[in-house]
């Protein structure tokens, strides 16, 4: 018998079992169920439906109010009403405007996901969380329903996949670039329904910040999850934030894994994912001539206070291209506060950039910076579908925050290596 | 059970933002969502669209967001069933749990707009009557048949809480 992978040892301690295999399916308990004002009403639609009176667990409930937030029109404030009563009614926890911030960064800011947990969460990329050492995932409205109902919910034991990564990264090159590469090289269905480990030297070098940006795209690669191993960074981030035991995970040695996948990170630039997948990634030295309208620095994928920095050491002094709108969006209260007291929100303003208070908006075409047809936005976002941030004749091209802060100086997609150097 | 319809085909890597565009996930009911169901990937869809009609792709489909509100819009615009060779994973799911029926088919790539097709789900038989060619769906697993005839995910989870009263 082989040993087994962090994703399978985290599923058989929540189901009851020794050990589990890929492919096997099972009823896992759950520690955390989430759902946002978009995915909510469905679920607690379905949620009545069940005929149960009450969730399972209050405090393993949460609500978050980000995605069309603060109210951008009377339907979506129908939506995040009907959210808000339910959480109350239910004793829920719950995350208002002005109090909380984009989920997937809240949530392990409020110690609310620890190592080894199993979570469920109506957004798909809930599988941020791996970056903790948790199997997180996202499902749709009903399966959330039934989950919070009963603490439940099935699942078919993903393969992994291992991927390591080699080498130190060269100087602008985050988790974002390491995560494009990736998907990139496998494709947007090349982890499809698996489990991906990512580890090796490059990894344990990596901040949190560019940790959770990595796990948080695994469902562009269309994996079930992303998952870290747990280290002194990750004991560092989550020793101040935990109110409740966890476990760490480690993969046995003999664990079987369906591939492994492995990088020298040194080769690797800064990408840019071109429309209309975020598997489509040129090195940032091929990019050409690609002129933009608009710039986001932000969201669940790089709206932490590092990204932040990473931008401000870019804007510093410098003025955003007279053709270009600069939208940065912090991603939670926590991390506007201290964006403030570093200064980084003066910098921001004093570069021409509009700077908001944190919501999903723009990511999804939602509000706060929607493209008109024939607009071109290069954003730290996840996805660059067609439509994905407003006309469907819109473009959009993912980048870090350094690229992204150095484009929107240029008023073209372009390298902060240069924008840095000229001074 | 026999569906039928006739053929709206489409690529690989279909996502839920050319499903239903996130500009009316302010939207929730199943009727107001089928009015910009697939708009965003093929703007004559919803003038083409007859109940009962099937939709082909290749790999991938649904890949991108968790929005269940996908499979609804599939569903209320009054599309039978989902052919391709592949789903992502959350789509695969919503669809199951709304009760929107899948079939993962090695040959969908084979079928094109336009084909009369002829379903019998229970089989996972897909009669191509255009072409004359049969082709054949990859089984459920059982727990996923257990689920599907219970009638779903919220009534199948009602079941099992009422069993452990």
């Amino acid at each position: 018998m082989t040993g087994s992978t962090i994703a399978e040892k985290i599923l058989a301690a929540h189901c009851g079992k020794k050990k589990v295999s890929p492919g096997e399916f099972l009823n896992v308990r759950v520690d955390l169920v989430m759902a946002n004002d978009v995915t909510a009403p469905i679920a607690i639609n379905e949620f009545e439906r069940i005929g149960v009176s009450e969730v399972f667990d209050p405090q393993r409930v949460v609500m978050v109010a980000d995605h069309f937030v603060p109210n951008k029109d009377i339907p979506s404030a129908e939506q995040a009403k009907m959210m808000k009563e339910f959480a109350r009614e239910q004793g829920l926890v719950y995350f208002e405007v002005g109090r909380g911030g984009i989920e997937h960064v809240l949530l392990p800011e409020q110690g609310l996901v620890l190592p080894g947990d199993v979570v469920v969460a109506a957004d798909s990329h809930t599988c941020t969380y791996g970056a903790l050492g948790a199997f997180a995932t996202g499902m749709g409205s009903t399966d959330i329903a039934c989950a919070m109902a009963t603490g439940e919910t099935w699942m078919k034991v993903p393969p992994t996949i291992k991927f390591i990564y080699h080498g130190r990264t060269k100087k602008w090159v985050s988790g974002k670039d390491l995560i494009l590469y990736t998907i990139g090289d496998i494709g947007v269905d090349g982890a499809l329904y698996a489990a991906m480990e990512l580890c090796g030297e490059a990894i344990e070098s990596l901040p949190m910040s560019s940790r959770f940006t990595m796990a948080n795209m695994a469902i562009e690669a269309g994996a079930k999850a992303g998952i870290f191993r747990v280290d002194k960074k990750t004991l560092a981030y989550i020793q101040a934030r935990a109110g409740r035991p966890y476990t760490v995970y480690e993969p046995d040695e003999d664990a079987y894994y369906e591939k492994v996948i492995e990088y020298d990170v040194s080769k690797i630039e800064p990408q840019v994912a071109f429309p209309h997948l975020p598997s489509n990634t040129r090195p940032i030295t091929e990019v050409g001539e690609v002129k933009i309208d608009q710039v986001v620095i932000g969201s669940c994928t790089n709206g932490r206070i590092e990204d932040l920095e990473m931008a401000a050491e870019v804007l510093k002094w410098r003025k955003v291209h007279p053709e270009v709108r600069l939208i940065i969006i912090p991603g939670s209260q926590e991390v506007y506060l201290e964006a403030m007291r570093r200064g980084l929100i003066e910098t921001f303003i004093r570069a021409g950039a509009a700077v908001s208070t944190p919501t999903c908006g723009p990511c999804l075409g939602g509000h706060m910076g929607v493209l008109a047809a024939g607009e071109r936005c290069i954003s730290t976002t996840n996805r660059n579908f067609v439509g994905r941030m407003g006309s469907p004749q819109s473009e959009v091209y993912l980048a870090n925050p350094a690229v992204a802060a150095a484009s929107a100086i240029l008023g073209r997609i372009g390298s902060p290596e240069g924008v840095v150097r000229e001074g | 059970m026999k569906l039928k319809g006739k053929v709206h085909k489409y690529g690989a890597n279909v996502d839920t933002d050319v499903i239903i565009p996130a500009r009316y996930l302010n939207l929730s009911e199943p009727e107001e969502l089928a009015a910009h169901c697939m708009e965003d990937i093929d703007s004559e869809f919803l003038s083409r669209v007859q109940p009962g009609d099937i939709i082909v792709a290749t790999t991938n489909f649904g890949c991108g967001s968790s929005r269940e509100h996908a499979p609804i819009a599939i569903k209320a615009v009054g599309i039978s069933c989902v052919i391709a060779r592949s789903f992502a994973r959350i789509f695969f799911r919503n669809a199951i749990n709304i009760g929107l029926p899948l079939l993962e088919c090695a040959q969908a790539n084979e079928i094109e707009q336009g084909d009369e097709l002829e379903v019998e789900l229970e089989k996972g038989e897909i009669r191509d009557i255009t072409r004359d060619k049969i082709y054949t769906a990859e089984p459920y697993p059982d727990f996923m048949l257990e689920l599907i005839s219970a009638g779903g995910l919220v009534e199948h989870t009602r079941k099992a809480l009422m069993g452990k009263r």
